[in-house]
């Protein structure tokens, strides 16, 4: 790579958030360059295009004060690092990996690249460790497990960074007591939501064990795209190194795409869908792959990326390439908060791939999976029923359709709705399924095994009549 | 390798995409190394002594002025016992291999051989010294593992006498077996052999597709079927099931080999394939399922580059087992990922875009690709066939079927199984559409189902297809009035469309028995619902009161016959339907007693 000490003020263009240098000799491709302005300020780069005697610069800090005559670049040598220590727990960093809060400079005891390496498939251990948040609708019917990428799609004003403060006060893995640390990104939101969730780990405890890397509303955009990557070769660190249960949080991933979409369009690329640049499915893969677990490692990697849809539309690209990326979503709805439900979770669009070899018997309870079938058929029933009444009236309903109805009222208003607070077991989760399904004719719970219908069924735990097997 | 031809120098790396000049006399689409880690790449564009090279790794840290080699030698692979079982990456790297070297991650420059050199293999000679052989003929065979018996076979191109063949033994796959002398040459045979991958392996011809492909899958084998050599495309939106569907039709499918290709896509998605399969036994033959795959894994976070040499890598794999005379099944996840990757490389190479800013040859591309599969006849001295069946997932964005990727496919596939976002969101799985998708190989394979299984299929198909039709115009109009206004026959219809839709089409690939159906068991299950619909419209032209229909009891048992264990199936289904009978007979006979 090239010579450290040269300082080359050579800048023949400066445009958006993109610097060109010429007449530059041996600069390697992602290497990071230290960029000194007229004034004498110091701006951190990396390459983005090298060819024998130019390099095309992106400026993470911003270009404004850059000019083509005085503005010195010294490319350092290597590509984007970081440097990790058990200490950086508690600690909160800037952008660019600098701590913000006062105190002193952690001293690392490695540094590793940002941009991490992709882990080996067959090194990869397959998710299955259960993980209770307290939510019904995500432990119940999207259960997420240890080193799953679950996000979360919600829409502006809808209260998903509560949500978020929710899962990572309350996940927990049942019967296990094991080191556990929260690596939270914050990508473009505002101080006021990212206080938010530092009173949160404040007020439990949580702070000690929580790394922060922030880059606010107010911040330059294109520190967005290290951003995360920092976060996670940090979360990797503890993980993998530490032996720590670590949970990311990262938040606000549509902020990141538009990052990406900035540098795109400075560089004058071919546009994909929205103008969102065509390699963004593997750009956001490389952020959400490096969730998991690792055959004979200890620790894991659970990440719940947040997300805004704009205009609500999942069909945008943010959304729609995460989905297809992530193992699952949880999506939350308007509609629902209006009716005063939290957390909002629109559950038929609610997805967890993982779920089905996270649960059942020695994982949550043996009849787990068939209770979420039937509580998902079922809501999906009364939810169409819906539509139809607003036509017909319930009148023109026939008595197997309203009892379909009120579950699905009955459903929101006590299996979703729960309180910022309240930390159900899965126990208790299944249990207001099996409340609700005595609304239904149990000859309708047809995605339940038998078994299950007379071990759980409120009817038969009390002891009254047995099923009888026509034969 | 061989020597190196051509040394070139870099001269401009952006992402995947690097420019090389000093690079006179390489050939398009040659294998080149790149830089001092010696990172694999391949040749896209020549201009003068220029050459555009994509790059199979991660090219961070990599610096203009580096030199670039070529190696004068195509892309190929490395075809041989010690295939099946294996996990590879996009460019036959074994990841075992990958992971002994540098660990968890996978890290650049790792140069893996394909196929284990130092294993011995037993071989046993099948031919005769003297014997004229041609390309494709088979001169011994290898127990590879439980399930495949692995035919070593003369290279394609070369004819002439077998001028010596080994005595059973064991062999490396780089140990001589054979000697071929040929009108210009002897030539040295060994186990392993070399082929290009973007060239199809030659055959003689090709035949049309009649055998259904047998997968177990209730809405697949009896709805849309897929033949043996056939295509296939499932696309879908995001968490409509296509890779558990995919997954499904791995585990199930009455193929002999199966290649599983994950193209951009999830890592646990292939881990779990990989901890899986070896734990599922072939309904067939008793053995381990991993036993007769291949896997080969481009996760989403492995270069973009090696996208579409996987998709190539496997269909090569899979033509070398047809040649043999295996049936071969080949389901790339994603076909989306392979046109992204497409679209990503021609935009650092500035092509000019085409629609949605996808390159203007993706459509002959996708068409190569599928037009590898077929059921052929085989090169080589005797009469010998073989099939490559391709089922390849689609990700549309949006899960709008009308972006290229999606248009470009179905143009070409003979099968399209249309997953639904609605039906998965109510758990209905696999969320296969039966009202867009479609087959075009009914009638090719409607002759095998009437004799090997029942004489009715086809109509049996039809009619619940007609019941299914009928019953999405009736929803429009219950959506206006209500069910209760229907007349009593259409509430009948939909009664009977309902138990189609959720006791036959819905299958669970969770649930131990359900998750494999047998054709037998799918015929009988068709049979006894078909009849259920035929009888109820009789009862209520006599008069039973629709009510006392829904309530029967038999109905419940006709809901769970797709559990019945599928050894005693018969039996039991035998009772249902006699029970089912009797229960309609005392209804009819309850309102019109003579």
């Amino acid at each position: 790579m090239s010579n450290k000490n040269i300082e080359y003020t050579t800048v023949s263009e400066v445009a958006g958030p993109l610097m060109v240098v010429e007449h530059v000799k041996d600069v390697a491709y992602n290497e990071v360059v230290r960029i000194r302005t007229a004034d004498g300020e110091e701006r951190t780069g990396q390459v983005l295009e090298a060819y024998l005697d130019k390099a095309v610069v992106m400026v993470f800090e911003g270009t404004k004060g850059l000019d083509t005559k005085k503005t010195s670049a010294r490319f350092i040598g290597e590509t984007m690092k970081i440097g990790l220590s058990k200490d950086m727990l508690g600690r909160i960093f800037d952008g660019t990996g600098n701590p913000i809060d006062d105190a002193p400079s952690i001293i690392p005891e490695m540094r590793r690249d940002i941009n991490g390496n992709p882990l080996n498939p067959y090194a990869r251990e397959y998710p299955r460790e259960f993980i209770q948040t307290g939510v019904s609708t995500i432990d119940g019917l999207n259960t997420l497990v240890r080193g799953q990428k679950l996000p979360i799609f919600s829409g502006s004003g809808l209260p998903h960074n509560q949500l978020a403060s929710q899962i990572a006060r309350q996940a927990k893995v049942l019967g296990k007591d094991e080191s556990f640390a929260v690596v939270f990104c914050a990508m473009g939101i505002t101080s006021e939501e990212a206080n938010l969730f530092i009173r949160d780990f404040e007020n439990t405890g949580a702070l000690e064990r929580t790394t922060m890397f922030l880059n606010l509303a107010d911040d330059p955009t294109i520190e967005r795209i290290i951003l995360p990557r920092m976060a996670l070769t940090c979360a990797e660190y503890l993980a993998f190194d530490l032996d720590m249960q670590v949970l990311v949080i990262l938040t606000d991933m549509t902020n990141y795409a538009e990052a990406l979409r900035e540098i795109a369009a400075a560089r004058e690329e071919v546009p994909g869908r929205r103008g969102y640049p065509g390699y963004m499915y593997t750009d956001l893969a490389m952020i959400y792959e490096r969730a998991g677990r690792i055959k004979g490692k200890k620790g894991s990697i659970t990440q719940i990326p947040l997300l805004t849809m704009p205009d609500d539309d999942i069909t945008h690209p943010i959304p729609d390439l995460t989905g297809y990326i992530t193992e699952g979503q949880i999506v939350l709805e308007r509609g629902l908060y209006k009716k005063d439900i939290y957390p909002p979770i629109a559950v038929l669009p609610c997805l967890s791939r993982l779920m089905d070899r996270g649960i059942g018997k020695d994982r949550t309870r043996e009849d787990h999976a068939d209770v979420a079938n039937q509580l998902y058929a079922a809501y999906a029933e009364g939810c169409d029923l819906r539509d139809l009444v607003a036509i017909v009236g319930e009148d023109a309903l026939s008595e197997r359709d309203r009892k379909f109805l009120e579950f699905s009222e009955r459903f929101e208003q006590e299996f979703v709705k729960q309180g910022d607070h309240e930390d159900r077991s899965i126990e208790q989760t299944l249990d207001i399924g099996w409340k609700l399904f005595s609304l239904l004719p149990t000859a309708e719970l047809k995605k339940i095994d038998e078994s299950y219908i007379k071990t759980y069924h409120p009817t038969y735990r009390k002891g009254k009549s047995t099923l009888d097997e026509t034969s | 390798m061989t020597k190196d031809k051509q040394q070139g120098r870099i001269i401009r790396i952006s992402g995947p995409v690097i420019e090389a000049d000093g690079m006179h006399g390489a050939k398009m689409y040659d294998v080149v190394r790149v830089g001092k880690e010696n990172l694999i790449g391949e040749i896209i564009r020549l201009h003068h002594d220029r050459a555009t090279i994509q790059v199979y790794e991660d090219t961070n840290g990599l610096e203009p002025g580096g030199i670039v080699h070529s190696t004068g030698l195509p892309l190929s692979v490395e075809l041989g016992p010690g295939l099946l079982k294996n996990i590879y990456d996009g460019i036959q790297r074994p990841l075992p291999t990958i992971f002994e070297q540098t660990g968890d991650f996978i890290e650049r420059g790792v140069e893996a051989d394909a196929l284990d050199v130092k294993k011995k293999w037993h071989f046993t000679p099948t031919a005769k010294k003297k014997d004229e052989v041609e390309g494709g003929d088979i001169i011994g065979t290898v127990e590879e593992t439980s399930l495949i018996t692995h035919k070593i076979m003369i290279p394609p191109g070369i004819k002439g006498t077998l001028i010596s063949l080994y005595d059973e033994g064991d062999y490396t796959v780089t140990e001589d077996i054979a000697f071929v002398k040929t009108t210009e040459k002897e030539i040295p045979l060994q186990m392993r052999q070399r082929w290009p991958v973007r060239k199809a392996r030659p055959v003689k011809e090709k035949y049309d597709p009649s055998l259904p492909l047998i997968t177990g899958q209730r809405v697949i084998d009896t709805f849309f079927p897929i033949a043996k050599g056939g295509t296939a495309a499932i696309p879908g939106g995001f968490g409509t099931g296509k890779t558990i569907t995919l997954h499904q039709l791995a585990k199930w499918s009455d193929s002999q080999v199966v290649i599983y290709i994950g193209c951009g896509e999830r890592g646990n998605e292939m881990t779990d394939v990989l901890r899986e399969f070896p734990k599922l036994v072939d309904p067939r033959s008793g053995e381990s399922l991993m036993d007769r795959t291949v896997l080969i894994a481009n996760t989403s976070n492995m270069p973009v580059a090696a996208r579409d040499a996987s998709v190539y890598t496997g269909i090569t794999i899979a033509e070398y087992y047809r040649d043999m005379g295996y049936d071969v099944a080949l389901m790339a996840d994603s076909t989306s990922r392979l046109a992204e990757a497409m679209r990503e490389i021609s935009g650092r190479l500035e092509e000019m875009p085409g629609e949605e800013g996808y390159p203007a040859y993706l459509a002959s591309r996708l068409a190569e690709f599928y037009e590898r599969a077929g059921r052929v006849r085989l090169k080589g001295t005797k009469e010998k066939e073989g099939s490559v069946s391709v089922m390849g997932a689609v990700s549309p964005p949006g899960g709008d079927f009308s972006e290229p990727v999606a248009q470009n496919t179905l143009r070409i596939v003979k099968v399209f199984w249309a997953l639904d976002a609605d039906l998965a969101d109510r758990r209905h799985f696999p969320s296969i559409n039966w009202l867009k998708s479609y087959s075009l190989y009914l009638d090719s394979v409607r002759d095998w189902w009437s004799k090997q299984i029942g004489e009715e299929w086809l109509q049996l198909r039809n009619k619940a297809m007609a019941l299914l039709q009928k019953e999405s115009e009736l929803q429009e109009i219950v959506k206006l009035v209500g069910p209760d206004a229907l007349p009593p026959k259409e509430r009948a219809l939909l009664e009977s469309a309902r138990m189609i839709r959720e006791d036959f089409l819905q299958q669970s690939a969770f649930h131990e028995v359900d998750t494999y159906c047998p054709g037998k068991k799918q015929y009988e299950m068709l049979r006894i619902m078909s009849k259920y619909a035929e009888r109820i419209q009789e009862a209520v032209e006599k008069h039973v009161q629709i009510s006392n229909i829904i309530i029967m009891k038999t109905r419940e048992r006709l809901a769970r016959m797709k559990t019945i264990p599928n050894e005693e199936f018969e039996k039991r289904f035998h009772t249902i339907e006699k029970d089912m009978d009797d229960e309609i007979d005392a209804l009819i006979k309850e309102v019109s007693p003579q």
